[in-house]
This record gives structure tokens, C-alpha cells and sequence, in this order.
């Protein structure tokens, strides 16, 4: 019927390009039903999905637990302070408790790298890896992928820039996946500290100097820089890292006029982008966050109907 | 999938056609205000009835109704037996004071019209609801009954019945009926 | 008691004995070999084994193994792990002080003399730390644990960061003759790394463990080994740099030695794809040119010795995130056979008699241990070894009390098949 057969998303690395474009047709039908009068559907009734975040993130489990209630499943939400994780209780010690209450959806944000496959291989509930460490972040890539098909047309022969922190981020290693799989060209840019060579081998270019790139891109894609953690060891200050790569107005004003702005949040102003570029025609900062519910609509009904490989 | 070679052929391209044309003719009369009516079809062969049907009725009826798309699939309730992909709905922005009329090419249980209905309400509160279906094999398992049937055909519920249309199927019109 | 081994070949490499004969083993201790008896029977001889087809061996020593005692009896007891290595082909063990509380001080090593003496079916041989808690920071009573029976100094597990107070040890443990084991691990460069810092890393988002981390340190222990004139032996090496520097250094006469561990060069970094925690070791598990490095070091004589690291450790706690899963594998139940599948059948780098030396006679040197030996008087500790018997790895049947193996399942080529300890049969596969 479908191309689709898993019933956990793990991540972007383990997709073909047939089941990352089933996500985005899926999402295409999940995006209309927010224009309804009524923005909800039963797909999912009587289903129970657990949102299990064990590094906090607000704005995608509010994401989410939107996605699950337009397909009308039940929600639990389980943070840090709320689970047993803070009394010693180990991941699997949690996750056979969700199991054990019927969970039939586990979302999992965790800060280790692997945590979601750890539970998917160990539980028969469909587990959505919405984070792990700096590996993936797949749901955050598809929707980045999904606000360029819509914009763009389509994602074969584009030029996509990633500029930032690329070493600790999943949300590049996500896209970078999901951008070649699709035939785009990906050109990530950064200070060399936090774009290491290895990631060339991955079948990207690596570039230090975003003057010479910005010309090309047809969709720039911005990460956010934690400077609480990184500032010290990464790269001098602030201030420098805004002087070489921050996309000034200056800048903005080298890019084509139809290259899309992108950042997956939340932005720091005046740091990896201008104020008023944010806010700019260009900027897809806003319909990033409305396909991220679509998409993750998708992702959800999706699971909810594959089933265990193997 | 094609049929299996041992089907019988219950319906050839010119009968279909006849039906098609029946069923036009009694949508006209009973639908005077044709501009206030939508054929929506239920993918993916009620849709292409659907559009066959605007076209009759816009030549017998010299108005044409609007059409429509549906998307049942995120409104059916056995999402763990099958997974359907779903699709893009198309639908009028205001439904208010509209008849729409569903179209499906086979009409069996009756649950994909209960989801094609719940899809409906969820974008509006049309006027009224009808249903325009191909064939009629039988065996309801909800209280719902079409308002235009192309033909009635008793199966048993070991049968398969298989439409082919010009367009979607990439066949000659034609319905079969495969013994088990 | 005497004993009678027939016509097996034997490879005592103390000795240059590479051939066919009889070994007449009396009283514990070996007697003599017979090169022309070939099964002939002196007479009196309580138990004869036949050795046909066999390699009958100085009984090997697993210079790098965790026994865990005192105080980690969930993952491994001196009497199961001694009996793993007995499984394993292994007559003696020398075993690390990373110990809950570490074997920093005479009466821990007095502990572990006694408790070995009563458990172990193997030898045993301690280690004491280099300093007080594996801390990196002050000296351990060294005079003291080496009269309480300590055979080499190690931290391992740890690594003395500070040069100055490493190479203060080195001159202290002259004194005594005590070599130094070193696991090689620059802190800073290492961080908090789990993984070969690479391609894989970079996929898979794990922190990296570089290969300078370790080759920093084997610079450094190059430099205070020819300063102080101290034995240092490089434990567990891991990549093609390291390998190039103990080259170099012993080339020039440094006395400097390494090991390497047979995950080392059955695996690399692209094995940590599916995040299973039996793959994670630190050192970390590096990339083909590495393991291509490591198997020409031994095959020119770089790396004379070979080890397991043998790290048992409890299903639960294995069984979490990968970066909080403990470092380390078991590993005395499948090293001789992943060695002799590696390196004498598929890649050829070396013979069995060599496969023997680095298992027998060069640690008995390193360590100044009276074993590794077939001379007349010796222990009679012999191992008896299929080299190619073909057998299938079962983590189920281990002696020892952990699981935590990459290698479940794999077939190997070579095994141990029968372990004698002063003249007496400890293990024989069943």
C-alpha cells in the first residue's frame, strides 16, 4: 500500500528516499488538516502516546503533543522531574513501565546518542527519536526538508548551506542525511573547530569562509550557537563568531533574493542572524514550526501503522 | 493487481457508461440547484467516477457541480490492519448550504463512507450528504444506504469484486467478480 | 605423580624447541623431553595423554586481565575468572589493582595472595598502582607491595597524567626491578570520549576519543623510559601511530614494550553503528589502517606481547545509554582463538611458535616470571592447543561470570583443549 513499513523512526540515516518522500506526501495531507474547522482526526483514537523527554525541550514536545491530539490519541507527558530517571531508575527500567502501561507511542528526547534505538530494540511500542545527544533529530529534518519542497518545488539539485555548530548538532547530521538521500548538494560552514573534516566523507562540502558560499545557496540553514557551553573551548567570542559567520544584513544582502532563510530555533538575535533578517520575506522561521506539526502528524500515523521489522 | 484469470465480467465499458449515465440522470432530478452541489470522490476510483460524472451531468444538465476530493484514511478506525496512504483533500472553503455527493466505486461494509462522512463534518456543515456508488455488492455492516447505485450485485463475502477505469488503472473500463 | 605427554609438537620457545617428542612430566614439575621415544613408556607413569596433533605449550600468560577482587564480585571472583582463563588456555594471570578499593598498598596484595591461593585454579600474579587511588597524584608504598608479591607497576584504567610524578615512579620501581604498565590516555585530548574519533564519530554523534590521546602518552613514556632507564610496557595499543613511535623508540634501544588485544584487530569503529555497548573499549576500537598498523607491529616484532584486557562487567550495567555503559569485554575465553584465526591462519603476520613466545616467554621475561618455559625443573604449567580446530563462540558456556562479548556466535580457527597447572589437568574441552 505504502513504502512505509517501520513502525519506529530512529533515524534520517536509516531512510530511503522512497520513505522520506511517503513522509512528506503524508505531511502534504496532515498540513490541511490545520485549515479545517475542525483541526483534529480520529486516525489515532484510542491510541496512548507518551512523551518522554528526558532533556527538557519545550517547543518540540508542545509540537508533538499538538501532533497527537489532532490525531486523537492520549498524551502523557513525562519530564525529567517527573520521572523515576532522578531516583536512579535506569532508561530500560522506565521504558518497560511505559510498556507495561500500554504505551503504544514512546516520543524519546534523551541527551545520549543511541538512546532511542536502545528502546526501539528492546520494546514493542513504536518509539519516535525526537533527539538524541548529537546524533539525529529526524522529525526536525524532515520538516526542514518538507518547508523546502513547498517552498522550492522540490529538493533534487539545490544548493543548501548549514552554518554553525555542526559537531554537537543532530539537527545537522538529521538534514545532512536527509538533503543527500534527496539529491541536494550541502555545503556546511562554520569554525573549523566545530565543522571537523570528517564529515567530508560523508559526501558534503566543508567550508570555512560563508562569503564565498552564500552566493550559490538556494536555502540557508542557520543552527543555533550555545555559547554557555561552547564559547571557551570552540571558537575566541562571540563577537568573532557574529564577524565571520553570522548572517549580518551585510551579508543577507550577497544571497539570491529567493534563498530561503532557515533556523530550527529558537534564534539568537544579533548572533547566527540579524534581527530583521529573521523577520524578512526570505525567512521560513515561522512555517518551519507549522510544518514541524504536520510532519510530525505524519510521523505518528505513520508508526501507529508499521510494524516491528524483523 | 489484476484480476484473477478465472473472474467472471460483470460490467464492459459500455455498461458501465449506462450506469454512469443512470446515475447522472437521477442526481439531476433530484438536485435542482446543481451549482450548489459537490461530487466528491473518495480515492482513488471514487474520484475519477466522480470527475466522470461532473461531465455528464454538465452536458444533460447544462450546469456543472463542483468536485471534490476526500481523504478517508486518517479517519478510519483499523489503522493497525492496513495502512492507507493518505492524501491531499479537496474540498469548497465553505460548505455551508451545499449537498455534497459521495462518490465510491464499490459499496461493501459501509465503513470507508462512515470515515469519508467524519472527514466531512470535519471540514464543514454541508446542507446534506448523499451517496453515489458503482456497484452495491452487499453486506452492511453499518445502518448506511446509497442514494444511486450503478449496479446490485450479491457476492459472497469469499468474493473479490475488482474495478478497472481508463486512467487511474491504465485498463479498459470493466468489473470483474473473482470466485474464491 | 608423574605424567606422560605423547607425541604432540612441542614449542617451548625459551628453549628453541619446535618439534614432535614426549614431555615426562614428575612431581609437578616438568622432567625432560623425549625426542626419540615418540610414546615409548618408561614405566611408572600415572596418567599418559596422548597429544597427537596437538601443540603442547609452555602454559600460557595473560598478562592483562581484571579479576575484580576485591570488592566487584557481581562481575567476575577470583574463582570464576581463574577458571575462565583455565578455559581459555591460560596457566597464569596477571591481574590489574583498578579493584574496589585499588590494590595500592601491601595488605590489599596480601588479600588478593591469599584469596588467590585458596580460589584460583590459575596462577596469579599482582599488580600494585603506581599511585595512592589510581589518583595520578602520590606514590603507592612500592617497596612495600613488592615484597608482598606485586610483579609490575600499573594505574591501569587510569593513566598518570603528570610526567614528573610518573617519572619519579619509574625511578623508584628501578629499585626493585618492577616494570611499569602504562594504559596510554591523555585526559585532555581524550575528554570525554567514547568512541575512535573519525568518520563514525562524526555520524553516529559520539564524542571522540582521538588516536593522539594515546599516542601522547606513548611519546611520553618513550621519553621517561629512556630517561630513567625503567622498563615501561605499553599496554592495550590501538593505533597506527602508536605503533610507529614503540617502532622507532625500540629500534633505538629503548626499553619500551607493548601489547596489543585481539578486539583490536578483529574490529573497527564502524562496528559502534548499532550503539551496542560490547563494542565500546577504551581504548577505543579504530579504523582499518589502524588495525592494519597493529598487525604489522607484531608481525615485525613492535608488539611482543599479546593480552586480552579481560574487563568483565554485569549485563545491567552494560545494558544502558552508550555513553554511561562501562568501557571493556571479557576476553580470556575467545583471545587464543581470535589470535591464532587472525594472525597465524587469515593473515599470516605470524607462526604458532610465535603465537607462543608472545604468550609465554616474552611476558616471563618482562614480568621476571619462573614460567613460560618447558626446561627441565620448571612448573609444569602446559597448555595443549588445536590450532585448527574450528569452533563456535557461546557466551552461554563461559566460565567466566560475565557475558559482555562482541564475539557471541563468531567461528574461530584454533583453541585450547586442554590446561594443566604443576603437573595436574585443571580443564580439558569437553
Amino acid at each position: 500500500m505504502t513504502t512505509w513499513k517501520r513502525k519506529d523512526l530512529l533515524s534520517m540515516q536509516e531512510l530511503s528516499a522512497d520513505e522520506i518522500t511517503a513522509v512528506l506526501d503524508t505531511s502534504a495531507a496532515f498540513k490541511q488538516v490545520g485549515s479545517r474547522q475542525i483541526k483534529k482526526v480520529p486516525a489515532l483514537r484510542g491510541k496512548t502516546l507518551v512523551n518522554f523527554f528526558v532533556e527538557p525541550s519545550t517547543r518540540t514536545r508542545i509540537s508533538f503533543e499538538l501532533a497527537a491530539f489532532r490525531l486523537s490519541a492520549d498524551v502523557v507527558n513525562i519530564s525529567p522531574t517527573t520521572s523515576s530517571l532522578t531516583k536512579g531508575e535506569t532508561l530500560k527500567d522506565t521504558a518497560r513501565n511505559l510498556q507495561a502501561l500500554h504505551a503504544d507511542i514512546i516520543v524519546l528526547r534523551h541527551q545520549s546518542a543511541g538512546a532511542a534505538q536502545f528502546l526501539a530494540e528492546r520494546l514493542q511500542s513504536s518509539i519516535v527519536n525526537a533527539g538524541d545527544g548529537a546524533h539525529e533529530h529526524p522529525t526536525q529534518a524532515l520538516l526542514d526538508v518538507f518547508t523546502i519542497r513547498e517552498r522550492k518545488g522540490r529538493i533534487a539539485g539545490l544548493h543548501i548551506v548549514i552554518i554553525g555548530d555542526i559537531l554537537f548538532s543532530r539537527v545537522a547530521r538529521s538534514n545532512i542525511w536527509a538533503l543527500l538521500k534527496l539529491g541536494a548538494r550541502v555545503t556546511l560552514a562554520g569554525p573549523s573547530t566545530l565543522v571537523p573534516r570528517a564529515f567530508a566523507e560523508m559526501g558534503v562540502a566543508v567550508s570555512h569562509s560563508i562569503d564565498d558560499i552564500l552566493p550559490a545557496a538556494d536555502v540557508v540553514n542557520l543552527l543555533r550557537i550555545q555559547h554557555e557551553r561552547q564559547q571557551k573551548q570552540f571558537f575566541p567570542s562571540l563577537g568573532e563568531y557574529v564577524h565571520l559567520f553570522g548572517l549580518t544584513r551585510k551579508r543577507a544582502e550577497i544571497l539570491k533574493p529567493d534563498c530561503l532563510i532557515m533556523h530550527p530555533g529558537p534564534i539568537n538575535r544579533g548572533i547566527e542572524i540579524d534581527s530583521e533578517i529573521a523577520d524578512s520575506p526570505r525567512s521560513v522561521i515561522l512555517d518551519q514550526v507549522t510544518n514541524g506539526l504536520a510532519v510530525r502528524m505524519a510521523v505518528l500515523y505513520l508508526c501507529a501503522g508499521g510494524k516491528k521489522l524483523g | 493487481m489484476l484480476p484473477p484469470s478465472s473472474s467472471v465480467l460483470i460490467l464492459d465499458g459500455p455498461a458501465i457508461e449506462r450506469a454512469l449515465r443512470r446515475i447522472a440522470h437521477e442526481i439531476v432530478e433530484r438536485n435542482p440547484a446543481l451549482q450548489d452541489l459537490v461530487l466528491a470522490g473518495i480515492p482513488s476510483r471514487g474520484v475519477e467516477i466522480a470527475r466522470r460524472l461532473i461531465s455528464i451531468i454538465e452536458q444533460i444538465g447544462h450546469a456543472r457541480p463542483e468536485f471534490g476530493r476526500i481523504d478517508v484514511s486518517m479517519h478510519r478506525d483499523d489503522i493497525r490492519e492496513r495502512l492507507s496512504p493518505v492524501e491531499v483533500s479537496q474540498l469548497p472553503l465553505d460548505l455551508e448550504g451545499r449537498t455534497i455527493i459521495l462518490v465510491d466505486d464499490v459499496f461493501f461494509t459501509g465503513r470507508t463512507c462512515r470515515a469519508a462522512m467524519d472527514a466531512l463534518m470535519s471540514f464543514g456543515r454541508p446542507r446534506c450528504v448523499q451517496l453515489a456508488v458503482l456497484v452495491d455488492r452487499g453486506h452492511r455492516e453499518l445502518p448506511i444506504r446509497p442514494d444511486y447505485v450503478g449496479k446490485n450485485l450479491p457476492t459472497s463475502l469469499k468474493e473479490r469484486v475488482y474495478v478497472r477505469l481508463r486512467g487511474p488503472d491504465e485498463a479498459d473500463d470493466s468489473v470483474w467478480l473473482s470466485k474464491p | 605423580m608423574r605424567t606422560l605427554l605423547t607425541n604432540g609438537h612441542v614449542i617451548d620457545p625459551a628453549n628453541g624447541v619446535n618439534r614432535v617428542a614426549d614431555l615426562h612430566i614428575a612431581d609437578g614439575k616438568i622432567e625432560r623431553l623425549d625426542f626419540e621415544g615418540s610414546g615409548r613408556r618408561v614405566g611408572g607413569d600415572d596418567e599418559i595423554i596422548d597429544a597427537t596433533g596437538l601443540l603442547v605449550c609452555p602454559g600460557l600468560i595473560d598478562m592483562h586481565v581484571h579479576l575484580r577482587e576485591p570488592g566487584q564480585s557481581a562481575k567476575e571472583t577470583i574463582a570464576t575468572g581463574t577458571r575462565a582463563a583455565a578455559a581459555g588456555g591460560f596457566t597464569s594471570v596477571v591481574c590489574m589493582p583498578n579493584t574496589a578499593p585499588p590494590a595500592d598498598n601491601a595488605s590489599t596484595i596480601a588479600w588478593i595472595k591469599e584469596r588467590a591461593a585458596r580460589e584460583a585454579v590459575v596462577n596469579v600474579f599482582p599488580t600494585g598502582a603506581i599511585t595512592k587511588g589510581l589518583a595520578g597524584e602520590e606514590l603507592t608504598p612500592i617497596g612495600a607491595m613488592y615484597h608482598a608479591g606485586i610483579v609490575a607497576l600499573t594505574d591501569d584504567g587510569h593513566c598518570v597524567q603528570n610526567h614528573e610524578v610518573m617519572r619519579r615512579a619509574l625511578e623508584y620501581a628501578r629499585m626493585f626491578g618492577l616494570p611499569a604498565l602504562d594504559h596510554c590516555q591523555d585526559y585532555n585530548l581524550v575528554g570525554k570520549g567514547v568512541m575512535h574519533e573519525g568518520y563514525w564519530s562524526a555520524v553516529l554523534g559520539l564524542p571522540g576519543w582521538p588516536s593522539a590521546g594515546e599516542e601522547a602518552i606513548v611519546m611520553r613514556d618513550i621519553l621517561l623510559a629512556e630517561l630513567c632507564q625503567t622498563p615501561i610496557h605499553c599496554q592495550h595499543l590501538s593505533s597506527a601511530g602508536s605503533v610507529r613511535l614503540v617502532r622507532e623508540a625500540r629500534a633505538r634501544g629503548v626499553p619500551i614494550t607493548a601489547e596489543v588485544c585481539p578486539h583490536h584487530i578483529a574490529l573497527t569503529d564502524e562496528s559502534l553503528r548499532g550503539f551496542d555497548t560490547n563494542f565500546k573499549m577504551n581504548p577505543p576500537l579504530r579504523a582499518e589502517r589502524d588495525v592494519e598498523a597493529l598487525i604489522a607491529g607484531v608481525a615485525d616484532g613492535t608488539i611482543t606481547i599479546l593480552c586480552s584486557d579481560h574487563a568483565p562487567h554485569c549485563d545491567y550495567e552494560k545494558e544502558v545509554e552508550f555513553d554511561c555503559a562501562p568501557f571493556g569485554i571479557v576476553g580470556l575465553e575467545t583471545e587464543l582463538g581470535l589470535f591464532l584465526d587472525i594472525l597465524v591462519h587469515k593473515k599470516r603476520a605470524i607462526d604458532a611458535a610465535k603465537l607462543v613466545e608472545m604468550f609465554t616467554l616474552n611476558p616471563a621475561r618482562l614480568l621476571r616470571l619462573d614460567r613460560g618455559t618447558l626446561s627441565p625443573g620448571a612448573p609444569a604449567d602446559i597448555t595443549l592447543i588445536d590450532a585448527s580446530l574450528e569452533w563456535t563462540v557461546d557466551k552461554a558456556a563461559f566460565a567466566s561470570q560475565s557475558r559482555n562479548t562482541p564475539f557471541h556466535g563468531m567461528t574461530l580457527r584454533g583453541r585450547a583443549v586442554r590446561t594443566i597447572v604443576a603437573g595436574k589437568t585443571i580443564w580439558a574441552l569437553q
